[in-house]
């Protein structure tokens, strides 16, 4: 362990590099930039941050140091990467390029993903050239080239990359495993350029979400079991299972477009067991039985629906327009059923502590 | 029917293109496609609207109001009465990407891009 430990990225030596510097900054223009080293092997370190890092622990802390860092041998005429300071993003590039003689330029994203971080402009066109600059890129490579991930374009104006460093952005492929390919040509098929949806890519979300989620619904089955019984606790804990882990596996199966809908279609199928088991339970009234059924088949796809339509922020291609739509087309709906769902299991649950039923 | 998702923010002129094709590089669902003398906007409904294209469009060609199509977000901004639009999807306790950052402050580009 200890052995393994001195080779992460966690305990990486630290060189100095001399020669001339180009940044503009004159605050810290005097301070020697220092060049990591990494290597593309991936050890049990960084496996156990990656599986901490999808199940959502410690989430902000799965980080590397911004800065430049020297993958295998590289001289001054092999590439540089960019990428984001997450480690899931820099360990996937790194591995990826395994055998190859890089540099691999590390922006400051707060230990967020290429694309959010894209998105948000942390991964961005002022904190890509701040970087050249800081480091002296242009002094350590003769090329003016720099290859960012295509998932980074959302934040880079490559124009003004050029205007103010010189070096010129070549958008590799989304996936960073397809780069030993997209090095031969420096071209990138159409399909290295389309992000994929796989049932890979979506179950390692599904822990993150679900842990969103986890304590309300430990505290709200614990409420239902004292007041409904053991099975009620169980059809919240399958609405919520069902909305976190089964809508993302089933997302392309389920008809429609619309998320909400979707996880209507999947709430209504997990409550139809639940409605029957309540309106059929034996000595109850009619009417509280089917008050019952009326709770769960009302509740369960709303509170399923919204969890589903949530998906919408971890999808890769719901565009902001129709998240919006569906909002306005659906939210009423959803929180119409659920306000209905929960005052007739206030009703049920009054009725029983009165000893109505 | 139960489609939110048939139309979208995007537009493009094919007189200001300069067939950079920088567009059909950037886009992660294709939506452009190269030809001969310009681009063609040939999936528009396959755009997600993340704003990639326009931004590294030099000659300004393409428009989309961008965004990250947060429901999370959106619906949390509705509620505290913000605005749906400008709200990004990892506010403090954002759901889909940790915390907040700063929105990014392009400058203005001798190449007519306008502050962003």
């Amino acid at each position: 362990m200890t052995e393994e430990n001195n080779t992460s990225i966690f305990e990486t030596k630290k060189k100095t590099i001399t020669g001339t510097q180009t940044c503009g900054c004159a605050d810290n223009c005097c301070e020697t930039p220092a060049i990591q080293t990494t290597t593309s092997k991936i050890i049990f370190a960084d496996r156990l941050d990656h599986l901490l890092a999808r199940l959502g622990w410690n989430r902000l802390n799965h980080s590397v140091e911004p800065g430049l860092y020297r993958l295998g041998d590289p001289d001054a005429e092999s590439p540089v990467f960019a990428s984001a300071n997450y480690t899931l993003s820099f360990d996937a590039l790194r591995s990826s390029l395994a055998g190859i003689d890089a540099w691999i330029l590390v922006l400051d994203t707060k230990g967020i993903n290429v694309w959010c971080a894209a998105g948000k402009g942390t991964f961005g066109t002022d904190e890509l050239v701040h970087r050249i600059e800081s480091t002296g890129l242009a002094g350590i490579v003769s090329h003016r080239k720099i290859i960012v991930p295509q998932l980074g374009a959302p934040g880079v104006f490559w124009p003004e990359v050029v205007q103010r460093t010189k070096f010129i952005v070549e958008y590799g492929p989304v996936r960073a495993n397809d780069l030993p390919e997209y090095l031969k040509t420096h071209t990138a098929t159409p399909d290295m350029r389309c992000v994929k949806f796989s049932l890979r890519d979506r179950l390692v979300l599904t822990p993150v979400e679900f842990m969103h989620f986890a304590l309300p619904t430990v505290a709200i089955s614990a409420a239902l079991w004292f007041l409904a019984g053991p099975f009620a606790a169980l059809a919240a804990v399958s609405a919520v299972l069902s909305g976190t882990v089964l809508f993302p596996l089933l997302l392309p199966v389920i008809p429609t477009r619309d998320f909400s809908t979707k996880g209507m279609i999947l709430g209504v199928i997990v409550s139809l067991p639940f409605a029957y088991v309540f309106g059929t339970t034996p000595g109850l009234p009619m009417w509280a039985g089917a008050l019952s059924a009326v709770a769960a088949l009302l509740l369960i796809p709303a509170v399923i629906a919204y969890l589903a339509l949530n998906f919408t922020g971890c999808s890769t291609f719901t565009s902001r327009m129709g998240v919006k739509k569906e909002i306005f087309s659906y939210v009423k709906v959803m929180a119409g059923m659920a306000a209905v769902g929960v005052i007739s299991g206030i009703i049920l649950g009054v009725s029983k502590i009165m000893g109505v039923i | 029917m139960f489609n939110s998702y048939t139309e979208t923010s995007l537009s493009f002129d094919s007189a200001l293109c300069i067939n950079c094709k920088r567009c059909t590089q950037v886009c992660p669902h294709a939506v452009f496609t190269a030809g001969p003398t310009c681009v063609s906007l040939d999936r528009p409904s396959a755009c997600m609207e993340c704003g990639a294209c326009a931004l590294n469009c030099p000659v300004q060609a393409i428009t989309v109001q961008s965004g990250v199509g947060c429901a999370w977000a959106m619906i949390g901004a509705a509620l505290r009465g913000k605005d749906m639009d400008t709200e990004s999807c990892c506010g403090e306790n954002g759901s889909c990407c940790g915390n907040s950052g700063s929105k990014q402050k392009a400058s203005v580009c001798d190449c007519g891009k306008k502050e962003r």
